[in-house]
């Protein structure tokens, strides 16, 4: 079954766990006409800079990438909310002929006058890279008449994959960081990265690490603000989550201000109360720091323990497959899966690296299918040999899994629940639980059979 | 009318969305076909996941998934990669091609390059069909590009072929639901119809037991390449430019009789479809729908004083709008402002024509707006409701007025494509839900919350 789905040419990117020496061939460029999931370039740079609420975000290119990323990922702000709108220069033929940097500047120029924003940051598509409009040049000009930074974030699409957008949103917030006033500032301190603050997650962790004491400078970028980010280098150190989105950025941050990082999940309950005892550690000066993180995972535990009996009860032994974006999510996700009794016997990520998935097949059990770049065709197949009752992913995921029967665990980008931290936890059996044992299953042809 | 015309450069929230996802689209709806994206991975991802959250249903594009090298170089390789791997793991009858942005600008051949194809590959094996179709996302929207794909199947599929009493209808971009409906009125007719294209079960399909690669329905080729010898065509769009879609291509080079209506929604373009059909067939009006028409009208007498004095924004493509608004008036809701994100320069003229004799006077009918312009506008004209697609919502919810939702997309909503717009039975559905939600309104608000209408 499995076979005939698979490329030729893609079959160094799947592993099965105990066939042969660990090995896989990953990030390539995807495979012409096998459907990939991923995005592109100017996707990885959208989502990590979206959620800066006070900063415009321009999409400079036809309408298309514009619109398709209008308010596409629930990320909460507390205040401003201008990141929900889409702005785009909406290029036409005349633009792609003539140059499009009087329509840029015209539509900058425009967009502070009405909205004055904190920042701007200017995306570029596919077709500026082809038409090679000068972004830099328009951005500086327009940043010196209006006075607030205006930054270009080289995203055109076909540069790479969503991974080089991560580093081109890197370099975009590099621009901003250092030129805060970070005077009064706390030697306990942190700066987040990494978290979107969808559904409120930010809100939640933020929370955590104020118990025990910490302050946190910048949300990088979940309930991000401009300033924010300005003076994100008076912090002591930066609390890097996910598969490198914003790693960068971190690793520029230690060599130009000597901040250190730790990399660190909120999900699932050991990594969660782990991402609290790195930052104690690390603030080992002061000993009551690592008692109150120890207080607040004791507290979260002591309520969430036992509420999780009943899901592990009635969960134990199914069978889940998880396909997200950074692998680095699908660490923690084997783990929490683990904790409600399910085995986890198909994992893959869009953009995993080699040590993402030497990770991957050290933490699950042989016979797992690690995979890489992965497609419907695939997908669709592993589900059905596996014979998985619920599948976690992203939109494009859940067709495939409720077509065939599956159940499904949204743990991207339409999600209205916070997944992260202890009460994310909760969250998350509540949901493998609801869609597992919906009776809705009974009636699918798969069951049937 | 005489009210400031807003100018401005940047475009915020579109009301459009762009030319490749509407060819997409249409090649979804032709049997055993793929629909295939000639740019960079990102495009076919993107608009799978917008076509996701609507239908929720799969919906696999293929891509030719250029990267730097091929951008400067060419993406016949990687266009001819893809097209071999497509066609190696999904066996498909056809793959409709669609050019994006990218591929537009650095000046691929995709004619040229399919060609090459078919003299290297040709031999291995009988090749897919291929169609292509041009859709530059700088130019148009996605309604462009989903007409364009289906006079580009017709211009490169039909043949002259026998002579048939079939009946070719290209109904443009409506539901699911409406396909299905449609198929039903051309049967109730005594009519055998070639629907292009026909996405009815393409985009909303049963549970099933494997993953549908290429799922079952759609328009059969062998259909599609007949349409020359077919006795007539009946299009649909007011706002349809003459060399646009299939029809008039059919009328050209196979003489095909073209029959243009406005979508049939509503009342007075319902009847003028079904008359149509009546005089194409010989058949008179099926008791089936002159019922339906019997009992939309009682019901537009029962309801009308929940409508009287009360005003609509209508928005979403030009088509649509034009038959919502035609439907709006006829039951004596005010339209205010009609917009689109499209600008076929068309619009105005059909709104006119629609509105006839109506007691109604012209609302403000703008093209090649956003969401930005029509708040602006819009909100001022102090509506009841909005009428248009999920995208509205934004600004319905700031302003504190209901959304009713049609078209596409629907992403905050189930059964988007199940929305039935057309015909009699659309018309009714659509005053049930319009005339319930100025009710629900007045009874949510009211300190009493009275218990009968």
């Amino acid at each position: 079954m499995g076979a005939t789905a698979i490329f030729e040419e893609r079959q160094d990117q799947i592993h099965r766990k105990g066939d042969a020496p660990f090995a896989i061939s990953c990030n390539k460029e995807s495979l012409a006409g096998a459907v990939s999931q991923r995005a592109c370039v100017f996707c990885g740079s959208r989502v990590v800079l979206y959620p800066i609420a006070d900063a415009l975000h321009l999409v400079h290119g036809p309408i298309g990438c514009a619109v398709y990323t209008w308010d596409i990922r629930g990320a909460l702000s507390s205040g401003p909310e201008l990141h929900r709108l889409s702005f785009s220069t909406d290029l036409q033929e005349r633009d792609v002929i003539f140059g499009g940097e009087k329509k840029l500047y015209a539509a900058l120029t425009e967009l502070i006058g009405r909205h004055r924003p904190k920042a701007a940051f200017v995306y570029s598509t596919c077709i500026v890279g082809i038409i090679g409009d000068d972004l830099a040049a328009v951005c500086k000009r327009v940043a010196a008449e209006t006075g607030i930074p205006v930054l270009p974030v080289q995203s055109e699409g076909f540069k790479g994959n969503k991974r080089a957008g991560y580093a081109a949103a890197c370099n975009a917030m590099r621009q901003l960081v250092g030129t805060g006033d970070t005077s009064n500032m706390p030697r306990h301190s942190i700066n987040i990265l990494g978290d979107f603050n969808r559904a409120g997650e930010l809100w939640l962790i933020r929370h955590y690490y104020e118990r025990m004491g910490i302050t946190v400078v910048a949300n990088i970028t979940g309930d991000g603000r401009v300033a924010d980010l300005q003076r994100a280098h008076g912090a002591s150190l930066n609390v890097v989550q996910c598969s490198g989105a914003t790693m960068d950025l971190a690793r520029m941050m230690e060599q130009d201000f000597s901040i250190p990082s730790v990399r660190v999940s909120y999900f699932g309950i050991e990594d969660m109360a782990e991402s609290l005892y790195a930052v104690a550690r690390f603030f080992d000066d002061d000993p009551t720091i690592m008692a109150r993180a120890q207080e607040v995972v004791r507290e979260e535990l002591s309520t969430l323990l036992p509420e999780l009996e009943h899901y592990r009860t009635a969960l134990s032994g199914k069978k889940a497959a998880i396909y997200v974006g950074g692998a680095f999510k699908a660490f923690s996700l084997v783990k929490a899966f683990r904790l409600i009794g399910m085995q986890v016997v198909m994992v893959g990520s869009q953009t995993g690296t080699p040590e993402d998935y030497e990770e991957l097949q050290a933490i699950t059990d042989p016979g797992t299918i690690i995979v890489d770049d992965s497609n419907p065709l695939e997908l669709s197949a592993f589900l059905k040999e596996k014979e998985v009752d619920l599948f976690v992913g992203g939109v494009k995921e859940r067709p495939i899994a409720y077509k065939l029967g599956v159940a499904f665990c949204d743990h991207n980008h339409e999600r209205k629940e916070i997944l992260a931290g202890f009460e994310g936890m909760r969250n998350f059996a509540r949901e493998v639980y609801a869609s597992v044992m919906s009776p809705v299953w009974r009636w699918v042809p798969r069951r049937e059979a | 009318m005489g009210k400031k015309l807003p100018n401005y450069i940047s475009t915020t929230n579109a009301c459009k969305l762009c030319r490749p996802l509407g060819a997409c689209l249409a090649f979804r709806g032709v049997e055993g076909a793929v629909p295939f994206l000639h740019g960079s991975q990102g495009c076919a991802t993107y608009m799978r996941r917008y076509i996701i959250s609507h239908f929720n249903e799969p919906i696999d594009i293929a891509s030719s998934s250029l990267g730097e090298k091929n951008a400067i170089y060419g993406g016949g390789a990687n266009l001819k990669q893809g097209l071999k791997n497509v066609t190696a793991k999904y066996n498909p009858q056809l793959i409709g091609i669609a050019t994006t942005c990218l591929t537009e600008t650095i000046g691929d051949d995709v004619a040229m390059i399919l060609s090459e194809y078919g003299r290297e590959f040709g031999a291995e094996g009988e090749l897919p069909l291929m169609v292509r179709v041009a859709t530059p996302s700088y130019s148009g929207t996605h309604m462009e590009g989903f007409h364009g794909a289906v006079r580009a199947l017709v211009e490169q599929l039909a043949t002259g072929g026998e002579a048939s009493d079939t009946v070719n209808l290209l109904p443009g971009f409506v539901s699911a639901a409406d396909l299905r409906f449609l198929k039903e009125v051309m049967a109730d007719f005594g009519l055998t119809a070639t629907l292009l294209p026909d996405y009815s079960d393409t985009l909303d399909g049963p549970a099933l037991a494997d993953y549908p690669l290429i799922p079952k329905g759609g328009t059969p080729i062998g259909a599609i390449r007949a349409m020359g010898g077919n006795r007539a065509t009946v299009e649909f769009g007011r706002t349809l430019g003459e060399n646009e879609g299939g029809g008039s291509l059919l009328a050209e080079r196979f003489g095909v009789p073209l029959h243009r209506l406005g979508l049939p929604m509503g009342l007075r373009e319902s009847d003028a479809f079904l008359a149509k059909l009546s005089e194409l067939s010989g058949v008179p009006m099926p008791e089936r729908h002159a019922a339906a028409r019997g009992r939309l009208i009682d019901s537009l007498v029962d309801g009308h004083k929940y409508l009287s004095g009360k005003k609509a924004v209508v928005y979403g493509e030009e088509d649509l709008v034009v038959g919502l608004t035609s439907f709006l008036a006829e039951i004596g809701v005010t339209p205010v402002l009609c917009a689109s994100g499209g600008k076929s320069g068309r619009m105005e003229a059909a709104i006119r024509e629609v509105l006839g004799d109506l007691p109604m006077a012209m609302p403000v009918v703008r093209e090649d707006v956003d969401f930005h312009d029509i708040e602006e506008m819009g909100i001022a004209l102090k509506p009841d409701f909005l009428l248009g697609h999920s995208k509205g919502y934004a600004m319905a919810r700031r302003a504190g007025i209901p959304l009713i939702r049609v078209g596409f997309p629907i992403h905050d909503r189930m059964g988007g494509q199940r929305i039935l717009h057309l015909g009699y039975h659309g018309a009714q559905q659509l005053f049930d839900l319009v005339v319930n939600t100025m009710i629900e309104k007045k009874q949510d608000d009211s300190p009493v919350g009275y218990s009968y209408m």
